[in-house]
Parts: structure tokens; sequence; C-alpha cells
């Protein structure tokens, strides 16, 4: 086993210090988009879900309509469209903001947003409307308006309960990420892809980047278990 | 002159669909009065009390709340709702409920628990209410259980520390809502004894009750609903010893 690595090592012309530079530089571009997805698919998340599980049901189902086309499509057809699609905005290559959206970037960071957005509304409802109606009940009846019910009680209730699932989505959106690379992005596929065509080594070069994938995915699933650690020991029984 | 009630109910009614629950309540509770009311499942009983708090719209009634009327006003469809919700939320607010089923918030610790509504709706500080809600898990008895959570605590230990969440928004009237009908026997005997010592230092409280022994002991007025009307009013004494009533003498009666 160890001779083996060593073998290796000894003959190995693709990771060098380049490559390896390569694949942190697609590392970071990869949190980078994944980051700043989650936080913005969280943050048009949270109203949106309160929205989305609202009685009327205009609102409702305005809501409703959103999530359900951005979760009844593919990823990879979204971020299609609205990269090409904004070359189509008359005047646009004119406008102030040519020079953002002509990067791949900010596009790729729309359709993620909107992707993860629709996801986590979704999620955040299913746990908003699994809140104990007693509790809801109790806040009415100690003098809370609506809107206060849903900041002191409801919100702090559902965004726990949802956390689990809320995991798996941030560990689904850091492996879809992988698909900005077909808009030019070097993510950390990207990466992976430049050493691949440098070299003509698929192999060495997906497996690589699949390691760093499953290392980054070890962090978040540490991450998000001291987290309910914190926030789910009113669920846990006690020791 | 006498003083002002501290909640007056006038002709209540409560439709649900096709089916009157309610029909003509009438009750008024003076400060200090503690008032049962009994009845069969289904009499409207806990309804009624729910009208109190509005968690229930009447369908038609005026409640008087320390002298201050609540305001309703008439949908086009024809369905009653409160005129202002912010006077709504004040009335709440002086009428602590205390439910069947505890109904604590799960995700707080007992002690956030009893100073949520006390910092975030009445606005007291946070230092003064955290010091309150001491004191008052110290009279429930349950001092020692404070940071716990409401999972982690028998059912007798979560309506005692629902009662102090109760308490301590000094309340003008404490509404019970068969407080210990979700208990086991061995439990029910601990949250009665708060009650009681409730009732005893003056407090004003109006409880839908099971327990008959109570309702006996410790109230100064029972009310016996059946069918969505009084059928028996009057101190403990008439009401369980000498109702005037054929449906009270059938629901006193042994039943085996």
């Amino acid at each position: 086993m160890y001779e083996t690595i060593e073998n290796l090592l000894a003959n190995n012309d693709i990771f060098t210090l380049t490559t390896v530079l390569g694949y942190w530089d697609g590392l970071v571009m990869t949190v980078q988009l994944v980051f700043l997805s989650l936080i913005l698919g969280l943050i048009l998340a949270v109203p949106l879900a309160i929205l989305r599980a609202s009685d009327n049901v205009l609102v409702s189902r305005s809501v409703w309509l959103f999530t359900y086309v951005f979760r009844g499509t593919p990823l990879l057809i979204q971020l299609y469209i609205i990269y090409y699609g904004v070359t189509y905005i008359e005047g646009i290559q004119e406008s102030m903001f040519w020079p953002i959206v002509r990067e791949a970037f900010y596009p790729c960071l729309l359709a993620f947003v909107l992707n993860t957005a629709a996801y986590t509304t979704e999620i955040f409802r299913g746990a908003i409307v699994a809140t104990p109606r007693g509790e809801i009940e109790a806040a009415k009846a100690y003098g809370m308006s609506d809107a206060k019910a849903m900041t002191r009680i409801i919100l702090p209730s559902a965004l726990r309960r949802a956390l689990p699932a809320y995991s798996n989505e941030v560990i689904f959106m850091l492996h879809a990420s992988s698909i900005a690379s077909i808009v030019t992005i070097i993510d950390l596929t990207g990466a992976a892809r430049d050493v691949y065509a440098k070299y003509y080594a698929p192999f060495e070069a997906f497996t690589f980047a699949a390691l760093i994938y499953l290392c980054v995915t070890f962090l978040l699933v540490f991450g998000f278990k001291q987290w309910e650690k914190r926030w789910h020991r009113h669920l846990r029984p006690l020791s | 002159m006498s003083e002002v009630a501290a909640l007056e109910a006038s002709n209540i009614h409560k439709v649900f669909g096709d089916n009157e629950v309610l029909k003509g309540i009438d009750l008024t509770a003076n400060k200090g009065d503690v008032i049962s009311i009994i009845g069969s499942s289904g009499s409207g009983k806990s309804t009624f009390l729910r009208c109190m708090n509005l968690l229930e719209i009447p369908t038609q009634g005026e409640i008087l709340v320390h002298g201050e009327q609540i305001g309703f006003k008439h949908l086009r469809n024809g369905e009653r709702l409160p005129s202002d919700n912010k006077q709504v939320e004040r009335i709440r607010s002086r009428l602590s409920m205390v439910f069947q089923g505890f109904n604590l918030w799960s995700h707080m610790t007992v002690l956030e628990n009893i100073v949520e509504a006390p910092i975030n709706v009445l606005g007291i500080p946070k230092k003064e209410a955290t010091e309150h809600a001491e004191s008052l898990l110290e009279r429930v008895g349950l001092y020692d259980r404070k940071d716990y959570y409401p999972a982690h605590m028998s059912g007798g230990q979560q309506q005692r520390a629902a009662i102090a969440r109760a308490l301590a928004m000094n309340p003008e009237v404490m509404l019970f809502d068969e407080p210990t009908s979700a208990l086991d026997p061995e439990l029910v005997g601990e949250v009665l004894k708060v009650m009681r010592s409730l009732a005893e230092e003056g407090r004003t409280m109006l409880v839908v009750t099971h327990e008959m022994a109570f309702a006996r002991d410790v109230s100064n007025q029972v009310l016996f609903l059946h069918q969505g009307i009084v059928e028996e009013r009057g101190s403990p004494k008439k009401v369980f010893e000498n109702p005037d009533s054929e449906r009270m003498k059938q629901f006193l009666a042994p039943k085996y």
C-alpha cells in the first residue's frame, strides 16, 4: 500500500505545483460561487417560504409557481437559459451592466441563487406548516401579533426543524455547482478538466477533484452536525 | 359603587357552520372570583372559554375586560371579526390562558418560555422579567428545572411551567382550559395544588374542568353547561348538593 503510493508519487508528472495551484484556484471559485448562492438563496427563501405558507391562495400559488418552475427543470437548462438569455435583452451590450453579465460568473450565480432559493423555500415551508398548532395558539393567546408570532415562535422553531433537510440542500448545491464549468467558469471541475485536457489523464484529473469535493462535503457534514447539536438540544432525549 | 368586573360576557353565541355550539351565555367574573365551568364533552365549555380571549370569535354577544368593551365589525359576507387587532392583542395579554396540552414553546427552555411574552409583548426589561420568572418558578416548584426544555419534563411539570408562564403576565383573569385532562392521575394533584394556592391568594380564575372535587372545594361559583346553554349556576354547595336541573342531577349521578 505504502509502496504503491510512493511509486505513484515518484512517477508523478501530472500533479506538479502548477496543477495543484490550478485546483486550488478552482476550489476557491467553487466555494465562492456556492457560498454566495446559498447566502442569497437563503435570504430569498425565508420570506418566500412565509408567503408560500400563507393562507392567501393567490400569494401561496404565485410562490408555488416559482418553486415549481425551478424545481421542475434541470439546473443545467436554467443555467443555459440565463447565461445565453441575458444577451438577448435589448440594449444590454451597451448598458453599464454588460461588463458584469458578460462574465459567466453572474449569470451562473443568478441561476444557482434562484434554484437553491426554490428548493429552500419548499423545505422551510414544510417546516413552517409543521409548527405545532398549540404553540401558535399560545403565541396568540399571549397577545402576540401575527408578525411577532412568526419571528419569535414559528420561524425559530421551523428553521431548527428544517436544518437536516437544509444541510442536504447545501451538499446538493456544492455538487450541482460543478456544472458551472460548462459555461467557461474554472471552478474545481473546470480545473480538473484543464488538467485532463493538458495531460490526457481523465481518470487522475477527475479523481483528484472528486477527493477534494469529498473533503469539502465532510467539512459541511461535520459543521452541520455541530450546529444540530446546538440547535436540537430541545429534541434530544436527556442523557 | 361596586367595583368594575374583571371580565363580563353577555349573550355569547357561537355557530360553527350550522351547528350552534353556544346559545347565549352570560358570565360576570369579579376580582377574586374562581368560576368553574363544568359539563360533558361537547357542551361548549371550552369554546366559551376560548371566546373570552378571542381564540374563537363569538358570533354574537359582547365581552368587557375590566370595563373595556371589545369592538367587533361585520364583513360583507356576514362574518364577524374584531374591529381592532391591536385591542385584541392587548386584551389577550391581560387574560393568560393555560391549555389542556400545555402548549409550551418547545424550542425554548422553561425560563425562556416564561419571559418570552413579558419581554416581547409587555415590554418588560429582560432583567426584571427574569427575576420575576425565577420567583414564579420557585413558587410552582420548578426552579431547578428552569433550563430544561419542555420535552424533558413530565406533563405535570410542563403544566406547572405553563401556569408560571401565565402568571408572568400579571393577568387580570386566568383562563384554564381543562388543565389536568392530559395528565396521568398521579400528576393531577401537583397541578391542582398550584391552582388552589392561586385561588387562595385572590386570583381571578375561569376554570373549565372535569375535576369535580376542585370545582366543589375551590371555586366560589359553578356553571354547568349543557348543549350550549347554562343549565345550572350558583355556589358549589347549591349546584352540587341541591341542583334544580334534571341534567345536572344526571351528570352528578354515579355512572356505574
